[in-house]
């Protein structure tokens, strides 16, 4: 298990760099994210995926399929992919902490 | 993530065996080339040996201090209560036959991707310590001693198999790979050996019920989402029952069908087909799995997995069971389920269709039968009502999944269920090479559909990814049909890097395309969202999601 430091604050990570604990989640894992993801600013969009991914894994205990995803914030997936380049998984639940996902995915 | 090499640099594979012997060379742990090493937090989950953090680049993989004495204690253990094992050991001849039949090796060019020396791996320390001439000649006669690096190499090569038994096909003596590359993986795992994803996928489900992890009102919730897009695009309401007592049946997919694009178009496929026929089943939110990458680990995990299928069975009273699309799970299902059981299990009945009457004897045991099977007896009966020209922008190739195709005779179902879903010349097949018993694995079976060795997965799935651009180029195939989860979740990432062009569906997404119903709305869409070929206005308009 890595660890990664990114302004002041220090975070688990799992080896494929996704937030090991959820309370842990802040404004500097976001930024920390931000950056590997190559996105500039981060607009209202880009939280409404968020908190959306968050308010369902908290829910549910896993993060939503993708078409759920899409219908609840209104965004196509070409779209997801405009506001985060490697994708729902890789990029935005990544951003929003939660952990990867597994099995025949 | 290491950096994926393009296409064109990949396709670049060398043959030329190197000039050192192979118990001189060692494997290079390059990232892209091996998956990583598991989180100890799973194997405390499932109460696995020697949970502790380690990578696998690292020069000291922290063994326990008495790991050669488990090894061996357990291949003696294995050597003992599996009589395969021994004879595999002791009757390959090496003639070769096996070599390049091989999708890892034709992908890598690595010689210990040729199944006879993948075994080689495990047989010389069998020769050094388990027989009389290894203990006196020692590497004369292909023994050699254990040591780190002998375990480092299974590490590497058992990962580098996907079960799929292509070689012992050619093999003229049966030799059977996976029955080693599964024993083998359990001895690395006596030690504290584990990828991470195949058991975060095993720690998921034995904790919660499915590999992805899902809770059961996460599994009702995304079903019924899938209901209700089933709703929204035909007209036809398919409402679901869980956890349903007295239910003739208990119906069991891979959660690849309920999670991930494409396979929810497949799941949509069942409940559209579900409710045609008025069936009497449900869903289980506890036997939520089809799938078992248990026994990707172990027997005993395997084993683990599986038995709430047949205890969610007997809880619910159902008569049988119908399992969804998908690969290695009907091969635990069909070939495992019952001895691990321990019986055929009395509180179910043989399996008959309760549309048909036909009563599918070959399910006599194990009480299960396979969706393509229900299907194509459906059809063959005249009890679908289908219209092929649905599927009129679709051109088809099929891809026999391994554990389906070449464990278990699953030929003609799926080819006969494409043959009335699909408008006439619209299905193609790949070179007779590659499909049928000797299908191409996807390459990233067998618990190693991770993200950190791509590049190992793209090499794999080479061979595959070449057949079906064959047909790509020859007759204009744009879809690469399967009846396997893993399939459906492996092969589009495959596809998208050789052959772009080609997307991945599987067939009860056609037939749910095709099915018409009394009182549904007028279809203009695929169950995609993709635009008819000849219904309504627009007329040849494909539109990509």
């Amino acid at each position: 298990m890595a660890v990664v430091e990114h302004q002041g604050k220090t975070f688990e990570v799992d080896e494929d760099g996704f937030l090991a604990n959820l309370d842990e989640w802040g404004p500097e894992w976001v930024d920390y994210v931000k950056e590997l993801e190559g996105i500039k600013e981060l607009n209202d969009d880009h939280w409404k995926v968020i908190h959306m991914l968050q308010d369902y894994f908290k829910k549910n205990g896993i993060a939503p399929m993708v078409r759920i995803l899409s219908k609840v914030t209104g965004f196509k997936l070409k779209y997801i992919y405009e506001l985060f380049p490697s994708g729902p998984g890789k990029g935005a639940c990544k951003m929003a902490g939660l952990p990867k996902p597994t099995g025949c995915v | 993530m290491a950096k994926l090499p393009t296409p064109a640099e990949l396709a670049k594979v060398s043959y030329s065996p190197p000039a050192k012997g192979w118990m001189e060379i060692k494997p290079d742990f390059r990232p892209g080339q091996y998956v990583n090493a598991a989180d100890p937090k799973w194997m405390e989950w499932i109460d696995y040996p020697y949970p502790r953090k380690w990578s696998v680049p690292d020069e000291d993989w922290q063994l326990p201090s008495n790991w050669k004495e488990i090894i061996l204690e357990g291949m003696e253990d294995r050597l003992n209560r599996f009589r395969s094992l021994k004879i595999f050991f002791d009757i390959c001849v090496r003639c070769g036959a096996c070599a390049d039949k091989c999708h890892f090796f034709l992908g890598t060019g690595d010689p210990k991707n040729m199944p006879v020396l993948r075994a080689e791996l495990l047989r010389s320390v069998y020769k050094r310590y388990f027989t009389r001439i290894g203990k006196a000649l020692g590497d004369l006669v292909g023994a050699r001693d254990l040591d780190e690096s002998v375990i480092k190499e299974w590490f590497y090569y058992l990962h580098q198999c996907t079960i799929c038994r292509r070689c012992s096909l050619f093999c003229p003596y049966g030799i059977d790979m996976a029955e080693m590359t599964l024993l083998g993986r359990e001895m690395l795992a006596s030690i504290g050996l584990n990828i991470d994803w195949a058991l975060a996928s095993v720690a998921q489900c034995y904790d919660k019920g499915s590999h992805i992890g899902a809770t059961p009102q996460a599994f009702k919730d995304m079903i019924d989402f899938l209901a209700e897009e089933n709703e929204r695009i035909t007209g036809i309401s398919t409402p679901v029952s869980y956890n349903r007592k007295g239910a003739e049946i208990l119906f069991v997919t891979p959660s690849g069908d309920y999670f991930a694009d494409p396979g929810t178009f497949t799941l949509m496929g069942y409940l559209l087909l579900f409710k045609y026929l008025d069936l009497d089943y449900t869903f289980s939110t506890y036997a939520a799995e089809g799938g078992n990458f248990g026994w990707f680990v172990s027997h005993e995990m395997g084993k683990r997995l599986n038995t709430k299928i047949y205890e969610e069975a007997k809880r619910l009273k159902v008569k049988w069971i119908l399992g969804g699309e998908c690969g290695h799970m009907w091969r635990v299902c069909n070939q495992y389920m019952t001895t691990w059981w321990g019986e055929s299990p009395t509180f179910l009945e043989e399996p008959v269709s309760p549309i048909t009457g036909t009563k599918f004897e070959n399910a006599k045991v194990h009480k299960m039968v396979h969706i393509s099977e229900f299907t194509a007896d459906l059809i063959k009966h005249g009890k679908l009502k289908l219209d092929p020209q649905r599927n009129a922008h679709i051109k088809l190739t099929f891809h026999d999944s391994c554990n389906t195709a070449r464990g278990m005779g699953i030929f003609e179902e799926p080819r006969y269920i494409i043959n009335n879903v699909l408008p006439e010349g619209h299905f193609f097949e790949m070179p007779p090479n590659t499909i049928r018993e000797k299908t191409f694995c996807c390459g990233s079976s067998s618990g190693i559909n991770a993200n950190e060795n791509m590049e190992a997965r793209m090499q794999g799935g080479f061979p595959r990814a070449n057949a079906v651009r064959y047909v790509h180029e020859k007759y204009g195939v744009n879809h690469l049909g399967c009846i396997c989860a893993l399939d459906r979740a492996t092969l589009p990432t495959l596809l998208q890097y050789w052959v772009p062009e080609v997307d991945v569906t599987g067939i009860t997404e056609l037939v749910g395309n095709a099915l018409v119903f009394e009182d549904e709305i007028e279809r203009t869409t695929d169950l995609r969202d993709r635009d008819l070929v000849g219904f309504g206005e627009e007329e040849g308009a494909e539109e990509e999601e």
